[in-house]
């Protein structure tokens, strides 16, 4: 079985968020960069199912330029097969999923998975967007992952609920939180193993994007916390009413 | 040409964040001189159908019958795609919760449309299209710039005001025929956890941490949501601890809120957790350590015991609900 992770490059969560070029860009200066966590739960999640059922292979890719390869290569010490990286800048969700869908369409795969969002720009687009480029089912938001033969049965969280899917391969899912508890770390043997592991680049097929961003701007700074005494939390409650005006 | 709001149905009852929704789509269609339609899928009573009219949409697709009997995000897409080339949608909207996810990138793809997810306001241009959302964990806004004829957005809910446009409505039933090859990843099984206030739409949110101590304490923390008509969510290691269920988690790695109240009850406020509830209205928090993080970031806090506090707040807020 051959399965196709799709994993983002992301700003570590604790990093200082600046902009440059007229407040138009990211600042990369100084950035951590991660793979984003839900990939890393996807990720781990395959690597309990290939550990049950053998005979799985995992290529990890993703989008982006040279500086992106030390997070695939993480993805490949996590315990990831290969990698393919499509030489591009990922200029939006539109483009970034037709790639995947290439790569794919060129590989014999039988399913995609990734995270349901990167946590920098958390669009929730780029899974769906593959399965529609495909033509083949897709399962957002899946909480929990389990492989019957050709079958996945599939938890999908819901608006007050949850639905048991079940779909023939293949298809695309996105794992969120319960797909996996904690996302495996890297261990030493991992690390010297990716670096022998194939990291393929191949270039990008083309693509329309159709958003680009502005500008970036800041939120409005929200002031001291306002302390009220322990005793006395009916003044919370009117300020909560008469001053937010959110009661 | 139209705007085309797509308004999902909870066994044939819209929602506010439908009404938002509309509300929304009335706003942008009056800048760009069209109607708004609305477009439902499943069984929905024609007395539940007018109610769109209240907010302006002048005439409701509604799309039934056994293949979209159950969710399933390639035939609603493959509906929804129909309908929108049909009445020559220039944008279609959907809800940023857990359907609009699903569905508007898929018809972005459909439809070679740019679309944007979880828009926080109306657009701050129309020529070039311009809409606003949150990125980097809240840290920042975005603007982005949508250049295709066919534009999508989700927008996030609780971020629109509601605003009635009476005007009368007609509904269109639409028959449309679904190709098996669309039905393939069907629902089993659907659980409804009843009672509970989904955390993407709730207007008030009740969180509680590790100060809580033992899944046994919670029953407060119930109470204070019961009351307050409040979502329940928790912190990182109450879900990584099996107190609390993973669909309660709040924070990077769980769900992103955007309430308009959040209480924090003995949460540090680690800047993963902040990370997914920076985008809330107003926050409050209690803790015992006058130190914890989330004193910088709430906008009201409390000092002190939250087995103390949490039962008093209680009684505040029987006493401020009982006087309105």
């Amino acid at each position: 079985m051959k399965v196709l992770l799709a994993v983002s490059h992301v700003p570590d969560t604790t990093s200082k968020i600046r902009f440059v070029n007229k407040d138009s860009e990211f600042d990369k200066t100084d950035i951590q960069y991660i793979i984003s966590p839900f990939d890393e739960l996807a990720l781990t999640r395959l690597l309990q199912i290939k550990e049950q059922i053998g005979g799985m292979h995992i290529t990890a890719v993703t989008v982006g330029g040279a500086d992106v390869d030390p997070t695939i290569r993480k993805a490949l010490a996590i315990g990831a097969d290969d990698a393919v990286r499509v030489d591009a800048e990922p200029t939006d969700a539109l483009f970034v999923a037709r790639q995947i869908a290439e790569v794919f369409k060129n590989g014999e795969f039988d399913f995609v998975m990734t995270g349901k969002e990167s946590i920098d720009f958390t669009g929730n687009q780029v899974g769906e967007m593959v399965a529609e480029f495909l033509n083949i089912p897709s399962v957002a938001s899946a909480a929990s992952l389990e492989l019957n033969g050709n079958i996945a049965t599939i938890i999908r969280e819901i608006d007050g609920g949850k639905e048991v899917i079940e779909t023939p391969m293949p298809f695309v899912t996105s794992g969120q939180k319960g797909i996996a508890k904690e996302p495996r770390i890297p261990n030493m043997r991992g690390i010297m193993m990716a670096r022998k592991k194939p990291l393929n680049v191949v270039p990008a097929v083309e693509q329309a994007a159709h958003t680009k961003v502005v500008k970036f701007t800041m939120p409005e700074s929200r002031g001291a916390c306002k302390m009220i005494d322990a005793d006395n939390p009916a003044e919370l409650i009117r300020l909560l009413h008469e001053e937010a005006k959110v009661l | 040409m139209s705007v085309l709001v797509y308004t999902e149905n909870w066994d044939g009852k819209f929602k506010k964040a439908t009404w938002e929704l509309i509300s929304y789509g009335k706003a942008i269609a009056e800048q760009l001189g069209v109607p708004v339609f609305a477009l439902t899928i499943g069984d929905v009573a024609d007395d539940q159908l007018n109610e769109l009219g209240k907010y302006g949409a002048e005439k409701v697709y509604h799309v039934k019958g056994e293949k979209v009997s159950k969710f399933v995000a390639a035939s609603y897409t493959h509906a929804i795609s129909e309908v929108a080339k049909q009445v020559g949608a220039k944008v279609v909207m959907f809800d940023h919760n857990f359907t609009g996810r699903s569905l508007a990138p898929r018809l972005a793809v459909r439809l070679d449309a740019g679309t944007v997810s979880g828009v926080v306001a109306l657009p701050s241009s129309y020529e070039p299209f311009v809409v606003k959302r949150s990125v980097y964990s809240g840290k920042a806004f975005v603007e982005m710039q949508i250049d295709s004829e066919v534009k999508i957005l989700s927008l996030m809910p609780n971020s629109y005001k509601v605003s009635e446009n009476p005007i009368p409505i007609s509904i269109e039933a639409i028959d449309l025929d679904i190709a098996d090859e669309l039905l393939k990843a069907v629902p089993v099984r659907v659980e409804k956890i009843e009672g509970k206030i989904p955390l993407t739409e709730a207007e008030i949110i009740v969180s509680a941490g590790r100060g809580m101590k033992a899944s046994d304490n919670w029953g407060m923390i119930e109470e204070l949501a019961s009351i307050l008509g409040a979502g329940l969510a928790c912190s990182r290691p109450v879900s990584d601890e099996g107190w609390r269920g993973h669909d309660e988690h709040v924070g990077q790695t769980g769900k992103l809120v955007h309430p308009n109240l959040y209480f924090a009850i003995g949460i540090s406020g680690a800047i993963q957790h902040l990370a997914g509830v920076n985008s809330s209205k107003v926050m409050v928090a209690i803790n015992n350590d006058v130190e914890a993080p989330f004193f910088e970031a709430a906008h009201y806090g409390i000092v002190g015991d939250a087995f103390e506090i949490v039962p008093k707040l209680i009684e505040a807020v029987k006493e401020f609900k009982a006087a309105q």
